[in-house]
């Protein structure tokens, strides 16, 4: 699995980031950092509540 | 005989109700009903990328109306009535739809002033319909616009419109903007944050009438005061679009009355803008306009459904929203208000970069943050938990 964000789209609302801190992180300078880019899959069910919370629909999941 | 569930309402809380029915296994018919005739779209460009004339209108297309749902679309067709005896929806052209299910979604509809003309330039802001009117207006390059209501949605009508170089003067009748929201300290630093961008921000003015034969050319304020203008964006708050389900039977309060389940009747769910139901957490009943809830509460009242008799569970998020307006993200989760307390954590008001923390009762009740995204995120948690209020502030004041 392989976590994609289209950063064009990204407005950095973190909601990515709480629901999986351990793949997403906003840092202070308000940019959303990919921690891991091909996380385990047991973080899978977390990373697609994340795709689906996304207000600007930034995030998608490959393979 | 095939199961068979309505829902009304194809904005964001219907399509995720339909979504959600779908991929948990409902196979019956499903009949989506609104009022506007657009393909289901997201709303929170309306006041921003798409009213900037960065968007195009076919970029907000909600995702779930992109899916194959198998539904039976009425688009352009209103809901005027229910009859929960006979368990059917009329709709203004005269069909009546039966359902075994119903799901509520229709919102909230934009409030109008009272004696409001109908002249030419004067806007309200909730359909794609009304953005694409008012954007045309904007694309003419108006000498000025009037925003009436210094509200999230009008905020960011002033914001998009300065952003296109448009002079703007915003009128609010309280002398706070967002006081009963956000609280008078926190009202006033949103009142600052149009000043610095060279807003005319007018508090506490009243609007007396409206000057123009068939185009608005002035505001005209009960203090004697008259502002020129061509175009007039009225943003004062919404009401749920409850007319329908007068006389239904249901339980009608400032929205669709529902239980901890988001149940309003038997096999009658509301959710999202129109749905009031009772938070635990916070021990009060709630009724929330944002986008998030919308699609979780879309999503909780698709499962009430499909729970049937069965066990359903309680419905008890803490809410969240965020607003755009110049380069500030303003973020809030949780409650807040007036009669909160509240606590600069990080950074400064001046500033306009900050998180602050709300409480009531001693807890931990919201949190707010301009341009804090990550730290808003963070101590949602304290919310979520309900902290108590030195606690928190400890926490919140620790982390870096």
């Amino acid at each position: 699995m392989r976590v994609v964000v289209d950063f064009d789209l990204c407005e950095s609302n973190a909601v990515c980031m709480g629901i999986a801190p351990e793949v997403f992180e906003v840092r202070d300078d308000d940019f959303l950092y990919i921690l891991q880019e091909e996380p385990p899959e047991e973080l899978r069910p977390k990373i697609e509540e994340a795709v689906q919370r996304c207000p600007k629909q930034a995030i998608s999941i490959e393979g | 005989m095939n199961h068979n569930v309505v829902v009304v309402g194809a904005s964001l809380a219907g399509m995720h109700a339909a979504h959600t029915l779908r991929k948990e296994g409902f196979d019956g018919r499903l009949t989506v009903v609104d009022a506007d005739p657009h393909r289901p779209y997201d709303r929170p460009p309306l006041s921003k990328q798409v009213l900037a004339g960065e968007w195009d209108a076919d970029r907000i297309v909600l995702p779930p109306a992109e899916e194959e749902l198998d539904i039976e679309w009425r688009l352009g067709e209103r809901a005027v009535g229910l009859d929960l005896d006979s368990r059917t929806v009329s709709l203004e052209e005269g069909d009546a739809l039966a359902f075994d299910q119903l799901v509520i979604a229709t919102g909230a509809a934009a409030r109008r002033l009272p004696d409001q003309p109908g002249l030419a330039g004067m806007h309200m802001l909730r359909s794609l319909d009304d953005c694409l009117a008012l954007r045309a207006d904007l694309d003419r390059t108006p000498e000025r616009v009037v925003v009436i209501g210094a509200g999230f949605i009008g905020s960011e009508v002033a914001a998009t419109c300065r952003d296109r170089g448009l002079d703007v003067t915003i009128i609010e009748v309280m002398p706070v903007p967002l006081e009963g929201a956000l609280g008078r300290r926190m009202g006033m630093v949103c009142a600052d944050l149009h000043r610095d961008h060279g807003v005319d921000v007018r508090l506490g003015a009243v609007v007396g009438g409206f000057g123009g034969r068939e185009h608005v050319e002035r505001v005209f304020l009960t203090d004697g005061n008259k502002i020129k203008t061509d175009v007039v964006v009225i943003g004062v708050g919404v009401s749920p679009t409850t007319h329908w389900l007068e006389g239904s039977g249901l339980t009608l309060d400032d929205g669709v009355v529902c239980d901890e389940t988001l149940l309003a009747a038997p096999g009658v769910v509301a959710a999202g803008d129109i749905a009031r139901w009772p938070s635990r957490r916070f021990g009060t009943d709630l009724r929330v306009e944002h986008w998030e809830n919308a699609i979780q509460q879309g999503e909780a009242a698709a499962r009430r459904l499909l729970a049937g008799d069965g066990p359903a569970e309680v419905y008890d998020p803490v809410p969240w929203f965020w607003s755009d307006q110049y380069d500030r993200k303003i973020q809030l989760a949780g409650l807040s208000g007036a009669a909160y307390d509240v606590e600069v954590v990080h950074g400064s008001t001046d500033e306009r970069r900050f998180v602050a923390l709300y409480g009531l009762h001693g807890r931990v009740t919201g949190v707010l943050g301009f341009n804090r995204p990550r730290h808003v995120m963070q101590l949602r948690q304290l919310v979520h938990d309900s902290v108590g209020w030195e606690d928190g502030l400890a926490f919140a004041r620790d982390i870096s």
